[in-house]
C-alpha cells in the first residue's frame, strides 16, 4: 500500500490542477506562478547533483539552461510553426502534441552534450577554480547565441506560442501546465532514482571523500562527467519549459543572475536534500510573488530573510536530510521509488 | 510555522480580492522595472504615472459619457526580467482586471507581456521598446515610441545637411540589440544616399568595454567626416573623451540612447556641440511640454528623461481612448475592446512628446527631434525631422 501513495498522491494532484485550469477555476497568473515554480524546481534541484551531491561549486547553470530554451525553440518552430526564418512547418502542426516531448528530450540531449564540453577539460580542477570556468562557460553561451543571427541574435527568438496554440487546436487543455508537471515530476524521479542508486551514490562518495571512492572502486572521472551531464541536461529541460511559457526567449534573461537564483534555491533547501532544493525552489518563487506589493522594499526583504536564514541555519532549511529523515513518521505512509 | 503560513495565506488572498472590487473606479496597471538593471527607468514612469492621476484625481476623476471616474493605477515591478513581466501582465489581467497595461519599457520585456496581453485581449501601450515584434501582428497592443529603424535615416539626412558629410564611421556595441540594429540601418541608409564605401569604418565593441582606443585609432585613421554613435549614454561619454585625446576634433552624431539626465556628469565638456536624435527636447521646450518638464522638475527634483515623458503620453493615449470609447459599462471584457477599437481610431493626438496616430500595426507615426548638447549641459532643440 505504502507504495502506492506518492504515485497516487501526484496523479491526484495532476487531476486537481488540470481540472481546475480546464474549468477556470486556476486563473493565468496563478498558472503562471506553477509553472515558474515548476521550472524553478527543475532548475534548482538539477544543479543540486552538482553543488550538493558532488559538493562541487558550478555557477554556470543557467548557460545550459539556455542552450536547452534555443535548441527546443529552434526545433519546435522549424517542425511546428510558420516563421520568417525557417518557412513553413516541416510537419503538420497537429503533432505538436506527439513531438513537444520528443523536444525536450532532444534539449535534454544537447545541454548535456554542452555540459560535457565544460565539463572535460574543467574536472582536472577543483573548487574555485571550476567556478571560474563555469561562470566563463555561461558568457560563452549567452555570447554565441547573441552572435548567432539566425535565431534573433540579441533580439531574442519568438513563434513558440504558435505551437502551444496547434496543440490547443487539438485538444483545449492547458498544456503548458500539463507539461511542466509532468517534466518536473519526471526530473525529481530521475534525480531520486539516481543519486539512491549504489551507482549514483559514487557522487556522494566523491563529495565525502574522492581519495577514498577512488579506492572503493568508483571511477571518479566518470562519475563526475556522468552527474556534471545529467545535471546541465536537465537544466536544458528546464530551459525548454520556460522558453514554451513564456513564448519567447532571449539571451539576456540566462545570464549570472539567474545563474545565482539557482545557487539560492539549492543553499537555501540544504546541499544535497532533493526536498529541500524542491521546498526551496516552491518557497523562492511563491516569495517572490507574494511581496510584490512591496515593489522595491522586495529586495531588501528577501536578501534579509536569507541572511537570517544562513545565520540561524547555515546548512539550509533541511540540511543534507529528506523530508523522511525529519519525519520518520511519514515513512509509515509512503515510500518513495 | 503553521499559523504563521496561513496569516500568509490569508493575508495574500484578503489583499488580492480587497483590490478588485471597487466602484466607479478606472483601473490600469503599470508593467514597469521598479527594481533590477534599469531601476530609474521605473520611477521615472512611475512619477509621471502618479504626476497624472493626480492632476486627474484633483478635479474629480476622468469624464466618461457624463460620469467622473477616479483613476487607479496600480503598478507591478517586473525586476526587469522577461518571466517577471510576464507574471505582472497576468496578475494586472486576470487578479486586477485592468483595463489597460502601460508598460513594460525594454523590449526584453516588452515582447513576451506584449503576446500575454494580446492572447488575453487587454490594450497594452509600451512606452519605450522599440523592438518591432512587440507591436507585430498584435492588434492589442502599441507603442508610444518610434521605431529604431526610423532614426537611421534622420540621422543620415541631419548629418549630411548639417555638416555637408560625405564619409561616416559608426561604433557600436555588438551584444546591445539596439545599438545593432541602428548601425545596420544607418549603414544601408547612407550608402544608399552617398554610395557604396562611404561609411569607412563600421567599428565594434563589446558592451561595459572602457577601452576604444583601437577601434577609435582605426576610425581616425579612415578619416570621416563625422561618427556616429548609436551607443548607451555611459558609453557614449568614455567615447567621446578618447576620441579627444587621440586627436579627433570632428562632430559626433547619437540616438536617443544619449538622452539621460547623467550624459552630461559622465561626460561633462567634451560632448558640448555634438548632436543626437531623441523622442523630446527638454531645453527650449513650450507649451504643454514645457508646463510637464517644470512641474516634473519641480516635485521630482530632476530634469525628466525621455521615458518619463513617453510614459505620460502613452497614459493620456489611453485615458484619451477611455474618453472616445464613450461610456464605462463594467464588463471588463467589452471595455477593453471598446478602448482598444478607440486607440486604433486615434485621429490624432497632441503628446508632449510630439503629434501622433497610430498606423496598421500600432506603431506611432510621429517626429523625432534632433537636440544640441549646448555649454550649460542642456540638451537643445535644434530641429525636428518627421518620416
Amino acid at each position: 500500500m505504502r507504495r502506492f501513495t506518492v504515485p497516487l498522491l501526484v496523479l491526484l494532484l495532476f487531476g486537481v490542477l488540470i481540472g481546475l485550469a480546464y474549468y477556470d477555476k486556476l486563473d493565468l497568473y496563478v498558472q503562471s506562478v506553477l509553472m515558474f515554480m515548476g521550472i524553478n524546481i527543475i532548475f534548482g534541484s538539477s544543479l543540486n547533483i552538482v553543488n550538493g551531491y558532488m559538493g562541487e561549486f558550478s555557477c554556470g547553470h543557467a548557460g545550459f539552461m539556455a542552450v536547452g530554451a534555443y535548441v527546443s525553440s529552434v526545433l519546435s518552430v522549424l517542425f511546428f510553426a510558420q516563421d520568417k526564418v525557417f518557412g513553413a512547418p516541416l510537419l503538420p502542426p497537429e503533432y505538436a502534441i506527439y513531438g513537444f516531448p520528443i523536444i525536450v528530450i532532444i534539449a535534454f540531449i544537447a545541454a548535456a552534450l554542452t555540459g560535457l564540453l565544460v565539463a572535460l577539460p574543467s574536472f582536472k580542477t577543483r573548487g574555485d577554480y571550476l567556478a571560474i570556468i563555469t561562470i566563463a562557460a555561461n558568457y560563452i553561451i549567452i555570447t554565441t547565441i547573441i552572435n548567432l543571427d539566425f535565431i534573433g541574435g540579441p533580439r531574442g527568438f519568438m513563434g513558440m506560442k504558435s505551437v502551444i496554440f496547434a496543440m490547443e487546436d487539438v485538444a483545449f487543455l492547458p498544456w503548458m501546465l500539463i507539461w511542466v508537471y509532468i517534466f518536473t515530476i519526471l526530473s525529481i524521479w530521475a534525480i531520486y532514482r539516481f543519486v539512491s542508486s549504489t551507482y549514483g551514490k559514487g557522487i556522494i562518495a566523491i563529495h565525502q571523500d574522492e581519495v577514498a571512492a577512488e579506492i572503493m572502486s568508483v571511477n571518479t572521472n566518470k562519475m563526475k562527467l556522468i552527474a556534471f551531464m545529467f545535471s546541465s541536461g536537465l537544466a536544458g529541460v528546464a530551459g525548454a519549459l520556460f522558453a514554451h511559457v513564456l513564448g519567447y526567449v532571449n539571451p539576456n534573461s540566462f545570464n549570472i543572475l539567474k545563474s545565482t537564483e539557482g545557487l539560492v534555491m539549492v543553499y537555501l533547501g540544504g546541499m544535497g536534500s532533493l526536498s529541500g532544493s524542491v521546498l526551496a525552489a516552491i518557497l523562492f518563487t511563491f516569495l517572490l510573488e507574494l511581496l510584490r506589493p512591496l515593489q522595491i522594499i522586495k529586495w531588501v526583504v528577501i536578501p534579509l530573510l536569507l541572511i537570517i536564514l544562513m545565520q540561524f541555519r547555515p546548512e539550509g532549511i533541511m540540511g543534507n536530510r529528506e523530508l523522511s529523515d525529519i519525519f520518520p513518521r511519514l515513512r509509515k505512509f509512503y515510500q518513495f521509488k | 510555522m503553521k499559523k504563521f503560513l496561513a496569516g500568509l495565506l490569508t493575508f495574500l488572498f484578503v489583499f488580492s480580492t480587497m483590490v478588485a472590487f471597487a466602484a466607479d473606479t478606472i483601473k490600469i496597471g503599470f508593467n514597469i522595472p521598479l527594481t533590477g538593471d534599469i531601476p530609474k527607468v521605473g520611477e521615472a514612469s512611475k512619477f509621471a504615472a502618479e504626476m497624472l492621476k493626480e492632476d486627474i484625481n484633483s478635479k474629480g476623476g476622468l469624464e466618461v459619457g457624463g460620469k467622473k471616474y477616479k483613476l487607479e493605477f496600480i503598478y507591478e515591478d517586473n525586476e526587469s526580467k522577461a518571466e517577471s513581466a510576464v507574471s505582472a501582465a497576468l496578475k494586472l489581467i486576470e487578479r486586477d482586471q485592468v483595463l489597460a497595461i502601460i508598460g513594460p519599457n525594454s523590449s526584453k520585456q516588452a515582447v513576451p507581456a506584449g503576446q500575454v496581453c494580446n492572447d488575453n485581449r487587454t490594450p497594452m501601450i509600451s512606452p519605450w521598446s522599440t523592438n518591432p515584434d512587440t507591436t507585430k501582428d498584435r492588434p492589442w497592443v502599441f507603442r508610444a515610441a518610434f521605431l529604431d529603424p526610423f532614426q537611421g535615416p534622420v540621422a543620415v539626412n541631419f548629418a549630411s545637411k548639417t555638416f555637408k558629410a560625405k564619409k561616416a564611421a559608426v561604433l557600436f556595441a555588438l551584444d546591445n540589440d539596439y545599438s545593432k540594429g541602428l548601425a545596420e540601418i544607418f549603414k544601408s541608409e547612407w550608402e544608399k544616399k552617398h554610395g557604396p564605401g562611404t561609411v569607412v569604418a563600421f567599428e565594434t565593441y563589446a558592451s561595459k568595454d572602457q577601452d576604444f582606443s583601437a577601434q577609435l585609432t582605426k576610425i581616425i585613421a579612415a578619416k570621416p567626416d563625422f561618427i556616429f554613435l548609436p551607443d548607451n549614454y555611459n558609453e557614449v561619454a568614455l567615447i567621446v573623451k578618447q576620441a579627444h585625446d587621440l586627436g579627433w576634433n570632428g562632430p559626433f552624431m547619437g540616438s536617443d540612447a544619449w538622452g539621460s539626465a547623467e550624459l552630461m556628469n559622465l561626460c561633462g565638456n567634451d560632448c558640448v556641440g555634438h548632436y543626437f536624435s531623441t523622442h523630446y527636447a527638454a531645453a527650449g521646450a513650450t507649451g504643454a511640454t514645457k508646463e510637464f518638464i517644470d512641474r516634473y522638475t519641480a516635485k521630482y527634483g530632476y530634469v525628466p528623461d525621455d521615458v518619463a515623458a513617453l510614459t505620460w503620453d502613452a497614459t493620456r493615449l489611453v485615458l484619451q481612448a477611455i474618453q472616445d470609447a464613450g461610456k464605462i459599462t463594467g464588463n471588463v471584457r467589452k471595455d477593453r475592446k471598446a478602448i482598444r477599437d478607440a486607440l486604433a481610431n486615434i485621429k490624432e493626438f497632441k503628446g508632449i512628446t510630439g503629434t501622433m496616430k497610430f498606423d496598421e500595426q500600432g506603431d506611432p507615426i510621429k517626429c523625432a527631434v534632433v537636440v544640441r548638447i549646448s555649454e550649460k549641459g542642456e540638451f537643445l532643440f535644434t530641429e525636428s525631422v518627421c518620416p
